[in-house]
C-alpha cells in the first residue's frame, strides 16, 4: 500500500464579491498517494484551479470562506496560520503555473529566482543554492545550465520557461506536484516535452502529481486516476482507463467528443456541449449539468449525489441515468455528429 | 473585376517564392547586422472555398507568411497575387479595395479587441471605413452578424470585457465577416481556448464557410485541429515550406520527418493507445531563424539526417496526388513512387534540384539501376 499524501474531505472554498457568494469549490473529496498521478479536468470556472490553490493556501483572503479539510499527512491545513502555511507551500507541496511567459519576474535572472526560492525554504548559503540551481535546469532539460543560468527570461523560448518553473517548483524538493495547465500555451512538441518530464520527475523524486487541463488528452496517457469538475463539483471520478473507455456523465462524453482525434476517422462535426458553464453565483438547481445536457429529464432537478453506480469499485459519477442506457446512447456524442448546438 | 478565372477551382490566392526577412539593426547608423529568415521562399496556391491548414511549431514563420499574404506586412521578395491579380506592390490606397476581400481572425481574444470600444463599433468600424450604408443600416447589419456568429442582437452595446474568451473569439470572428471578405486568414484561432469552446468555434467557422463559401488559410500548430478543418496542410519549418498535401493523406503517409514527429506528439485521448504509440518527442526547440542551419533545416533534430542532409537543401519533391515535401529521405514512400519523382515548380531558389531522394534509409537500394554516374 503507498503512502497516502494528501486527503482532501468535503473541501468548499466559497468567495463573497459584490455580487453574491461565489461557490468556486463545493464539496470536493479525493485522495492522493505518494507516486500517484491525479488528473483533474473540466472548462474554465469548474473550479479545478481554486481547488489546486487552496492546496497551496494560495486562496487565503479576506473575503474567502473554507469548509471541510486540506490533509497532508495527518495536517489540516485549512486550520494553520498563514506563517505555518509557509512551511507547507514549496516544501511539502509545489506548483507549476499554467503562462511560463508571465510567472517568471522578467527582471531578475533565472537562477536568481531559482535561487531565491531555494533559499526562502533551506538555509544554504548563495554558492551551495547557485549550484543547485544549475543542477535543477540540467535535470529538467536545459542545454548547457551553467551559462542559462545567467540568463533573464526573455532570453528562454516559451518551453525552456516551463521547464525553468519546473525547476523551481522541484527546489525544495515537494512530496505533491501541482502542475495547473502546464502545457496550454505551449507548442504540441514543447508540450508532448514537458509531459514526459512530468512523468520523469516524479519517479526521480518520488512524488505526487496532481495535474490539471481542460483536455483530457493531456493527461491520458500520464494519470492514474482522473476527476472531472463542473460548476465546482466533482462529477466523475475513477481510475483512468474506467473514465476514458467507460465514461458515465455526458459531461464527460461532450468533452471527449469535442476532442478533434488523430486516432479515428474524421467525424462531420465535432460534439460541441452547448451553452456555456453556469454562473457559480446561481447556479441551476438539480444536477448542474442538467441545462446543457441532451439527456436530461425529471429526476434530473434534484442534485444526485457522488456516488459508485457501476460494476467497478472506485468508480464514481454524479448522473441519474441508466447505466445500460448510457452506455448504449453515449457513443453518438463521444464520437462527434449527432445533437448539433449552436 | 471578375474574370472566368474565378469559377469554382480556381487559385484564389497565389504565392510565388514569397520571402519575409526582418532586418535586425545596431549601432549609431542603424547598419543591418543581420535578417530574421521569417519566410524563405514559400509558394503555393489556395482555391476559393479550400482550406489550406498552415502548421508549424512557434517560430516557424506561419503567422508572418499569414500577415504577409493579408498585407498587414509587405514581403521581401516574391510576388502574391490575389485573383490572378498582383498585390505585393500596391500602395495603402489601391490596397484598401482588397482589403474588403480578405480579413485576419486573430489568437488572442483578450489582446485583439479594444477594451474602450463597445462590440457594436468594433463590429461596425470596418463598414464605416468603407463607407457601407448610413448608421442606422451598419447597426441593422452588425446585429445580424451578431446573431450569425452565434451571440445575441442585445450584445450590441456591450464592452469586450463582459464576455468570455468563446465569445470574444465570436466578435472577432463576426468583425472579420463584416466586409464579406473572400478569404479570411485566421491565426490560431482557437489555441487559447478550451477544448469545449473550441469545438463551437471550429463547426461555427466551418458553418460559415458553407454559408457564404469563404477561403480559409487556418493557422496552428496542432494537427488534430488542422485535420478537421483543412481539405490541404502546408507544414512549415524554420520559414520553409517542408511538406504540402492534401489532408487525409497526410495523416496516412506522412513524408517528411518533421511532420511524423508532429503527428505523434498530438495528444490521443485513449490511455492504451497512447502508451502504445511511439512517441517521436522532438529535441531542443526550433533554431534561430537568424542564422537557420545549412542544408535541410530541420537537420539538427532529424533522426533520420545524413551528411547529405547537412549540405544540401533538398527539392519540393513532388510525390503525386499533390503531395510535395522537402526531403532527402522521404517516408512512407515505395521505389515505384520514388522513381517518379520529379521536382516541384514551388521548389525554393536556393535548393538544389537535382537533389531528388533516390531512396528511403539513405542505403544503397538495388532496385535502383538508373543511379547518375
Amino acid at each position: 500500500m503507498a503512502e497516502r499524501l494528501l486527503d482532501v474531505e468535503d473541501l468548499a472554498v466559497h468567495f463573497a464579491t459584490e455580487d453574491g457568494l461565489v461557490r468556486a469549490v463545493d464539496g470536493v473529496s479525493f485522495g492522493l498517494d505518494r507516486g500517484q498521478v491525479l488528473g483533474i479536468v473540466g472548462e474554465s470556472g469548474s473550479g479545478k484551479s481554486v481547488t489546486a490553490m487552496t492546496l497551496m493556501g494560495l486562496t487565503r483572503g479576506v473575503n474567502a470562506k473554507f469548509e471541510g479539510a486540506v490533509r497532508y499527512q495527518g495536517k489540516d491545513l485549512l486550520q494553520i496560520s498563514d506563517r505555518e502555511m509557509q512551511d507547507y507551500r514549496g516544501n511539502e507541496i509545489g506548483m507549476i503555473f499554467q503562462d511560463p511567459m508571465t510567472s517568471l519576474n522578467p527582471v531578475y535572472r533565472v537562477g536568481e529566482q531559482i535561487v531565491e526560492a531555494i533559499r526562502a525554504h533551506d538555509h544554504v548559503d548563495r554558492r551551495r543554492a547557485r549550484r543547485r540551481a544549475v543542477e535543477l535546469l540540467k535535470q529538467v532539460g536545459i542545454p548547457n545550465p551553467e551559462s542559462r543560468v545567467d540568463d533573464f527570461p526573455h532570453q528562454f523560448s516559451g518551453g525552456m520557461r516551463q521547464r525553468a518553473m519546473i525547476a523551481m517548483a522541484l527546489s525544495c524538493n515537494p512530496a505533491i506536484l501541482i502542475a495547473d495547465e502546464p502545457t496550454t500555451a505551449l507548442d504540441v512538441t514543447i508540450q508532448a516535452q514537458i509531459i514526459e518530464l512530468i512523468g520523469r520527475l516524479k519517479d526521480d523524486f518520488d512524488s505526487a502529481v496532481i495535474m490539471i487541463t481542460h483536455d483530457l488528452g493531456v493527461v491520458a496517457d500520464i494519470a492514474d486516476e482522473i476527476m472531472v469538475m463542473y460548476a465546482g463539483r466533482v462529477v466523475e471520478r475513477g481510475a483512468t482507463r474506467d473514465v476514458f473507455y467507460d465514461p458515465q456523465m455526458p459531461y464527460t462524453w461532450g468533452l471527449l467528443g469535442s476532442i478533434p482525434r488523430l486516432d479515428r476517422p474524421r467525424p462531420e462535426r465535432l460534439y460541441s456541449i452547448k451553452g456555456t458553464p453556469p454562473s457559480l453565483i446561481n447556479a441551476p438547481r438539480g444536477c448542474k449539468f442538467r441545462p446543457r445536457c441532451p439527456h436530461a429529464f425529471d429526476k434530473c432537478m434534484e442534485e444526485p449525489k457522488l456516488e459508485q453506480r457501476v460494476e467497478t469499485a472506485g468508480h464514481l459519477d454524479r448522473c441519474w441515468l441508466d447505466v445500460t442506457f448510457k452506455r448504449e446512447h453515449r457513443d453518438a456524442m463521444i464520437a462527434g455528429e449527432s445533437t448539433e448546438a449552436a | 473585376m471578375s474574370s472566368a478565372a474565378n469559377g469554382r477551382g480556381a487559385p484564389l490566392i497565389e504565392l510565388r517564392h514569397v520571402k519575409k526577412y526582418f532586418p535586425i539593426r545596431k549601432g549609431v547608423l542603424q547598419r543591418e547586422v543581420a535578417r530574421v529568415h521569417a519566410v524563405d521562399d514559400v509558394s503555393f496556391a489556395v482555391r476559393e472555398g479550400e482550406t489550406l491548414g498552415l502548421v508549424g511549431e512557434s517560430g516557424c514563420g506561419k503567422s508572418t507568411l499569414g500577415r504577409t499574404i493579408v498585407r498587414l506586412l509587405e514581403p521581401t521578395e516574391g510576388q502574391i497575387l490575389f485573383r490572378g491579380q498582383q498585390i505585393e506592390e500596391l500602395g495603402p490606397r489601391r490596397l484598401r479595395p482588397l482589403r474588403r476581400e480578405m480579413q485576419m481572425v486573430f489568437q488572442d481574444p483578450y489582446a485583439s479587441l479594444n477594451p474602450r470600444k463597445r462590440v457594436g463599433t468594433i463590429i461596425g468600424d470596418p463598414l464605416k471605413i468603407h463607407r457601407i450604408g448610413d448608421k442606422k443600416q451598419r447597426q441593422t447589419q452588425v446585429e445580424e452578424l451578431l446573431e450569425t456568429v452565434g451571440l445575441s442582437p442585445e450584445h450590441y452595446n456591450r464592452f469586450p470585457h463582459e464576455f468570455s474568451g468563446g465569445q470574444r473569439q465570436r466578435i472577432g470572428i463576426a468583425r472579420a465577416l463584416a466586409l464579406r471578405p473572400k478569404l479570411i486568414v485566421a491565426d490560431e484561432p482557437v489555441s487559447a481556448l478550451d477544448v469545449s469552446i473550441q469545438s463551437q468555434m471550429l463547426n461555427l467557422l466551418e458553418d460559415l464557410q458553407n454559408e457564404f463559401r469563404l477561403t480559409y488559410i487556418f493557422i496552428a500548430h496542432d494537427l488534430g485541429v488542422v485535420r478537421h478543418v483543412s481539405d490541404r496542410i502546408a507544414v512549415m519549418y524554420l520559414g520553409k515550406l517542408v511538406e504540402l498535401s492534401p489532408a487525409e493523406e497526410l495523416y496516412q503517409r506522412p513524408i517528411m520527418p518533421y511532420t511524423e514527429a508532429l503527428l505523434s506528439a498530438v495528444p490521443i485521448p485513449d490511455p492504451d493507445l497512447a502508451r502504445q504509440r511511439e512517441r517521436i518527442v522532438l529535441e531542443g526547440d526550433v533554431p534561430s531563424p537568424i542564422n537557420p542551419p545549412s542544408g535541410c533545416r530541420f537537420h539538427p533534430r532529424c533522426r533520420y539526417a545524413t551528411e547529405v542532409c547537412r549540405e544540401v537543401e533538398p527539392p519540393l519533391a513532388d510525390y503525386g496526388n499533390g503531395h510535395l515535401a522537402a526531403c532527402h529521405h522521404p517516408l512512407n514512400v515505395d521505389a515505384a513512387a520514388l522513381a517518379a519523382v520529379t521536382a516541384s515548380p514551388q521548389t525554393p531558389r536556393a535548393a538544389d534540384e537535382d537533389a531528388l531522394p533516390t531512396d528511403s534509409a539513405g542505403s544503397s537500394d538495388p532496385a535502383h539501376g538508373d543511379t547518375p554516374g
